[in-house]
């Protein structure tokens, strides 16, 4: 049996890699997200598994892409700048396609912004921020027991589709402690990549065959050794570099494909109090608990409005938001930022019904009260929900 | 007896990518002698290396290779060496790649003392981008981002790997295959960070600018910067001024090597009854432990989606 904590949600991610199967760690101390590794430097020695902390941002990104690629499960951690210096990793993990975890505790931004306050702006760059045509998986957990479910999810989707997986979370949850359950890794289910049934010498690690080929570990449970090559050029079968144009469009959609053919497996959401609802609010992670309370309240009133709640971000639900817009009046999309998941909201709802936004990037979590009179008062600009009094215990700005 | 060097290749990716007059096969060819004769594995080695006409060597031997990108090449190696600490980890990199943009990595990886072997193909200047110069091309030489010559001092990276640390710390020459394969032998034998620093020609992208485009030209007007470290106990401060001694420069056979030292940490951990070390085994004790009802989980997770719990797919 697994076992009953009180943690927040930085040791929760920390303690549901570690049912996961984590095997190696890198990272490098950032705010609002070192509670992970110093979870972790406690507990994986004591289990022989090797803990670093590097120089650099990048370097420990980089780290984690040497031991994946070598046939062990890792995770790295970070915040708003040091995600930024880790994109470039972060796409090298997308193009040799090795399995990693890569979590961002969004802080607010930009630059270095504000070190220990929650936001939700990464998220577009959660997407988009490393260069060139990839695909990505990013996931929202709205608290710490979800952290630990969705860190769990994370390492099997990072396994199964030989794909980097980006877990958001928020300065605020990641501090918030609460009563969660630990499985023990019998209760759950893990997946771990899928070792090939070839012998060495006939080994691809890009063969054309599959949509997801085989990783093999460099070394095998089984005593075999499988030597090839990776490349963070663009590459054929082989892993070594070519420039072939067919090959080139074809890798690039294939890793395209495998996520797009996947949906069912990657995709998750909830529905709240969505069956008769006219409006719709769209919010994620710990803005999502606000907008729990915020309709629990309109719904007493009569007010007919439910939530849509995706826990996978990226690639983003377009057919249950599309389903949502053929049956909503209007949508409305509540989040820590200036306006970017409601970007994709409105390139999916395509203009069909109204898209509104609840964004404040104040560097405090959106409250109930002002997504309850958004859904009131769709067209109002939400205002910072705070009291003059509340503003000034935060001192300055005279 | 001479060496069968398919043995190492990956024979299929033949020809090399390399302009005529390179010293990155020279180098190649000394480093898999050295590996013959240590008799190891290919199945035991894993080598890394990041962006530049060095790097391309991982496409060409037959190990667990690793082609990354621009200057990472030694945390990647890290991260190998770590998980696998019973195996062989090289880099092969040039100087722009391991020391220029990698130079952080280079620095603690050195501090770290942990056992990577790094050789670095030291020619001078960015040969894969056009020949710009770089953090080792001597003052006044030109590259296509000098015209006029470099402005820059240049960086000893030998002294620099010292002191950081290295345990291990050679200068070879490609015009000196013989002593090299000596260095790069040392230095994969050494337990512990070896850095060999190679000093090697690109013809094409370094030497036709410097009037050097002859690559036995190249090769002598290299030399005349080296030094041996014998003739250097010789010569006074003045005289080796602007010289790079050749040689083993360094070996320190006390310090720890870092998987070793990571080692003991966890025998220790392992070991001891501190609370972490029984939270990790799991033996807190039995209170620890809850049975939890279906119900009492659902408190906990009140939400209408799946969860990764077998028992209770959804609470």
């Amino acid at each position: 049996m697994g076992r009953i904590a009180f943690l927040n949600a930085n040791a929760a991610v920390a303690e549901a890699a570690l049912v996961a199967g984590l095997g190696f760690y890198a990272g490098y101390p950032i705010t609002p997200s070192s509670e992970v590794p110093e979870r972790l430097s406690k507990i994986m020695p004591e289990k022989g598994l090797p803990f670093m902390m590097m120089e650099d941002e990048i370097a420990s990104i980089n780290a984690c892409v040497g031991a994946t690629s070598s046939g062990v499960k890792a995770m790295t951690c970070t915040s708003g700048p040091g995600f930024s210096l880790k994109q470039e990793a972060l796409g090298m993990a997308c193009m040799l396609e090795v399995p990693l975890v890569v979590v961002n505790v969004m802080r607010g931004g930009p630059s270095t912004g504000l070190p220990t306050r929650p936001s939700q702006q990464d998220v577009m760059q959660a997407r988009w921020g490393t260069h060139g045509d990839h695909p990505i998986i990013a996931l929202s957990p709205c608290n710490a027991q979800e952290a630990i479910f969705e860190t769990i999810r994370a390492f099997n989707l990072a396994e199964k589709f030989r794909q980097p997986v980006v877990l958001l979370t928020d300065g605020s949850l990641s501090h918030l402690h609460t009563k969660v359950y630990i499985p023990d890794p019998e209760e759950v289910e893990i997946v771990d990549r899928t070792q090939p049934d070839i012998d060495p010498d006939n080994y691809y690690p890009y063969d054309y065959n599959y949509e997801v080929p085989p990783l093999a570990k460099w070394w095998a449970d089984d005593g075999k050794s499988y030597r090839y090559h990776l490349s963070s050029l663009i590459h054929d079968k082989t892993g070594f570099p070519t420039v072939n144009p067919k090959y080139t469009q074809w890798l690039l959609e294939r890793m395209y494909k495998k996520i797009s053919d996947n949906l069912d497996e990657i995709l998750k959401y909830e529905y709240y109090k969505m069956d008769d609802a006219e409006t719709c609010i769209v919010a994620y992670g710990s803005t999502a608990e606000a907008a729990r309370v915020a309709i629990d309240q309109a719904r007493e009133e009569g007010v007919k409005v439910g939530m849509f709640r995706p826990l996978t971000l990226w690639p983003s639900p377009e057919e249950q938001i599309k389903d949502i817009a053929s049956k909503v009046k209007n949508v409305i999309v509540a989040e820590m930022n200036l306006g970017q998941y409601l970007l994709e909201v409105e390139r999916v709802v395509g203009g069909k019904v109204p898209v509104y936004g609840v964004n404040q990037a104040a560097g405090v979590l959106i409250r109930p009260s002002q997504i309850y009179d958004k859904i009131k008062n769709p067209s109002k600009r939400a205002e910072i929900g705070l009291t003059d009094e509340e503003l000034k215990r935060f001192g300055g700005g005279e | 007896m001479a060496v069968d060097y398919t043995k190492y290749l990956r024979m299929d990716k033949m020809p090399l990518y390399w302009c005529p007059g390179c010293g990155d096969g020279i180098v190649l060819k000394c480093y898999l002698e050295a590996i013959d004769e240590l008799g190891w594995s290919k199945d035991d080695c894993a080598m890394v290396s990041g962006i530049g006409c060095a790097a391309r060597v991982t496409g060409y031997v037959d190990f667990h290779t690793l082609h990354t990108i621009h200057g990472r090449a030694i945390a990647v190696a890290a991260g190998i060496k770590m998980s696998h600490p019973d195996k062989h980890v090289f880099v092969f990199g040039g100087d722009g790649d391991l020391v220029h943009i990698g130079g952080n990595h280079l620095v603690h990886a050195c501090r770290r003392n942990i056992d990577v072997t790094v050789v670095l193909i030291n020619n001078w200047i960015y040969g894969m981008t056009g020949g710009q110069h770089s953090c080792t091309t001597p003052p006044g030489a030109k590259a296509s981002t000098a015209p006029r010559g470099s402005y820059e001092p240049t960086i000893d990276v030998c002294h620099m790997a010292i002191g950081a640390g290295a345990g291990y710390v050679a200068r070879g020459f490609a015009g000196d295959p013989t002593r090299l394969k000596k260095l790069i032998k040392e230095g994969l034998e050494y337990k512990g960070f070896a850095l060999i620093d190679v000093f090697s020609p690109c013809p094409i992208n370094f030497g036709r600018r410097n009037r050097l485009g002859d690559p036995a030209k190249l090769l002598e007007h290299m030399k005349s910067f080296l030094v041996s470290s014998a003739k250097a106990k010789r010569m006074n401060e003045d005289e080796l001024k602007g010289k790079f001694i050749t040689g083993v420069l360094h070996k320190d056979t006390e310090k720890p090597e870092l998987t070793a030292a990571y080692k003991d940490l966890i025998e220790k951990a392992q070991a001891s009854d501190e609370y972490w070390a029984k939270y990790a085994k799991g033996t807190l004790t039995e209170d620890d432990k809850y049975k939890i009802t279906g119900e009492e989980l659902k408190k906990l997770y009140p939400y209408d989606v799946e969860t990764p719990l077998k028992e209770w797919k959804k609470l």
